[in-house]
């Protein structure tokens, strides 16, 4: 093994926090989900997906700025989580059952996906792919650039909502005693579905910003699954901040094990974490 | 009417009703069936879409000939949903239950494996159209369509060397980046060994697991090895990927080769001008000089288009579905029989002509002659470089 040009280094890096970055506004959703409405949500995935599909659709078909569309999708997928929510909660599904509800929605969602934009491989090819800019030697891609700002944009705001407001008080008093925070006056239907919506609206910039810097296609949708779920564990549930920071060390760590090693060793490096984590800090895991 | 008109009109008619009812014999045959399963959902289905629109023209046109050994041709196509044990469940079903006479191979190596075993099983012939890894065909009564020959680890990097050794640039030193897929990998291997024992530099050699995310080190190691041609083992569009984050890091490899990319997304890539890859058929002269590929590939042009596929060229995968069915009806008419036994006799004592070429099945594991050329992208287009007789007028391996 060879040590690695300052250079590779460099790049490798800022490459691992891009990833970690995506890694982080994925799991952001989906912690939240788990943390907060104790709901292993799977379709959260299938959102991710779904939204980056349309992204793509309305942005090679209509011709509509990929950007754009965050003013189109959020919207509509907060809708959708909030109905999702709404049938959860309707037939009073418990959080082992949530896992298995979420995943069959979540194969739904595939095979739609399949049937209407085939398994081929899908590209968005935008005017952003071949923006960049250069910092010395070391290059930072627009699309990668915009979706680690939204990334860590998302998580401030979340973080601060829950922090300083009286519905983020209102949201963590839910998580930690439903009802104790129902008696005091808290309504948790309706924080749920809010909730469910917000986390659906995150899975469509998460997807819109999949679009602009992957290759789609909806085999693709499992394989971010394990990656995404050790960034939430590792970043603690219903924590805003905290898949973000666990998801770019887990794609800087991936990044500089592809730069050091063989590439192929890069996706033992989350679970590797998670591991060690579970070992020396179990009470930090998952809480 | 005289004696000898009244002879000819009841010769006539006797003729006309003894037709009438040989032709009435004929269709009151029942149809021949051919099994098969394809890969119509899940993540292989983007490209065995290719092989059912092939194997629903080849059918088509087969009973417009008039069949095999005059029945009616069917084929039973079941959808494997890419699953390698669904497959092997299917091809029993399609024997056990279905009892169709003759199989055909569902599509990629990992499917085509599993329906061998139930082949083998029931003595029945597999003639399989996309099997990438020779040593692993066992069987004795399967038949590849795919013309890699029996040890293409090291002829394929051989005819790549050839190539490369007579363009204007031959190459010096060499990266090799590699998917671990398995009918990838052990090209890649091959390719890493032959690549020493000719003399070329090895830089760089890495490997990535299937399904790898992020190609952005990868691209970055490539780039900071500075090698003179770049091997890339790469399936599908992970060569895209890895094309598009060396674009984002302003870096072009001098000359590269793809295993095996996706045909259609590769052409359109804006770095893969002079891209390298392997081929058996392509769209132009001598491949469609015979008038079976020429009809062929105008009609599949054509329907493929009405099908929406995204891309709509003959290009290895449609060539070479075309091949086993053109193998599956030269084996059959050879034997004048259904009989598996009878069919696998004669095609290992007989070459079959077809449009990719004069195929023989008597090497180990029924592999014949490697008839791998190499193609190049030029103009966003593939076109074949090497062999040279196999390349269109005033084409040359081009090399930056």
């Amino acid at each position: 093994m060879s040590w690695p040009s300052l250079n590779l280094l460099g790049q490798a890096i800022l490459s691992g926090i891009f990833i970690g970055g995506l890694y982080g506004l994925i799991g952001l959703g989906l912690g939240l989900t788990w943390g907060l409405l104790r709901q292993i949500n799977l379709a959260h995935f299938g959102f991710v997906f779904l939204a980056a599909y349309l992204s793509y659709q309305m942005a090679t078909e209509w011709g509509i700025d990929p950007l754009a569309t965050l003013l189109v999708l959020p919207p509509l997928f907060f809708l959708a989580g909030a109905g999702m929510q709404w049938l959860l909660a309707r037939f009073e599904i418990t959080p082992f059952n949530s896992l298995l509800v979420t995943f069959g929605i979540t194969v739904v969602i595939e095979s739609i996906i399949q049937g209407i934009w085939t398994a081929d491989f899908r590209r968005l090819e935008t005017h952003y792919n071949d923006q960049k800019f250069t910092i010395g030697n070391f290059y930072l891609p627009v699309p990668e650039l915009l979706t680690l700002l939204l990334s860590v944009a998302i998580a401030v705001l979340i973080w601060a909502a829950m922090r300083y407001t009286d519905l983020g008080k209102a949201l963590r008093a839910m998580a930690q005693d439903g009802p104790i925070a129902a008696a005091f006056g808290i309504n948790e239907k309706g924080m749920s579905l809010m909730l469910a919506g917000v986390c659906a609206a995150l899975a469509a910039v998460a997807g819109i910003c999949l679009a602009l810097t992957f290759t789609l296609a909806p085999s693709q949708i499992f394989a971010w699954v394990g990656v995404v779920f050790a960034a939430v564990m590792l970043g603690g549930l219903g924590s805003a901040l905290g898949p973000l920071v666990a998801g770019v060390i887990i794609g800087v760590s991936e990044a500089v094990t592809m730069a050091v090693t063989a590439p192929s060793w890069a996706p033992i490096v989350s679970f590797s974490l998670l591991i060690a984590m579970l070992l020396l800090r179990p009470d930090k895991v998952g809480r | 009417m005289t004696l000898t008109r009244r002879l000819l009109s009841i010769a006539a008619v006797a003729l006309g009703a003894a037709s009438l009812v040989a032709g009435s014999a004929l269709a009151q045959q029942p149809p021949v069936r051919i099994g098969s399963t394809l890969a119509l959902t899940g993540p292989l289905a983007a490209t065995a879409l290719t092989h059912k629109l092939v194997g629903e023209i080849y059918v088509e046109q087969l009973n417009a000939r008039g069949g095999l050994l005059g029945r009616k041709v069917e084929w039973i196509v079941k959808d494997d949903q890419s699953k390698l044990e669904l497959a092997r469940t299917l091809y029993e079903q399609l024997i056990t239950s279905d009892k169709v006479d003759l199989l055909m191979g569902p599509y990629a190596t990992g499917a085509i494996l599993s329906a061998m075993g139930v082949a083998q099983r029931y003595n029945k012939v597999l003639i399989h159209h996309t099997f990438g890894i020779p040593s692993l065909a066992k069987y004795d009564m399967q038949f590849p369509a795919w013309s890699l020959g029996p040890d293409p680890a090291n002829t394929v990097p051989n005819t790549l060397f050839d190539a490369l050794a007579k363009s204007a640039k031959p190459p010096k030193t060499i990266a090799i980046v590699t998917s671990k897929f398995p009918s990838v990998h052990f090209i890649s291997v091959g390719g890493r060994e032959v690549a020493k024992k000719r003399g070329l530099q090895e830089v760089l050699y890495l490997e990535w697991d299937f399904g790898n995310r992020d190609f952005g080190p990868i691209a970055a190691r490539v780039k900071d090895a500075h090698p003179d041609f770049v091997w890339i083992g790469d399936i599908g569009l992970e060569g895209n990927m890895l094309l598009d984050a060396m674009k984002k890091i302003d870096y072009t490899p001098p000359i590269h080769f793809h295993v095996y990319p996706a045909p259609g997304p590769m052409t359109k890539a804006a770095d893969a001008n002079h891209a390298l890859a392997l081929t058996i058929f392509e769209e132009h002269a001598p491949f469609t000089n015979s008038a079976v590929a020429a009809d062929f590939v105008k009609t599949f042009n054509e329907r493929a288009a009405k099908a929406n596929l995204p891309d709509t060229h003959v290009e290895v995968q449609a060539a070479a579905s075309y091949t086993a069915w053109q193998m599956l009806e030269a084996g059959v008419r050879g034997a004048g029989s259904f009989d598996d036994k009878a069919i696998a006799a004669w095609l290992h004592k007989n070459k079959v002509n077809t449009i990719t070429g004069n195929l023989r099945f008597d090497g180990p594991s029924n592999y014949g002659d490697d008839l791998m050329k190499i193609k190049q992208v030029q103009d966003g287009r593939w076109v074949v470089v090497y062999p040279p007789q196999f390349a269109p007028l005033n084409v040359k391996l081009q090399v930056q």
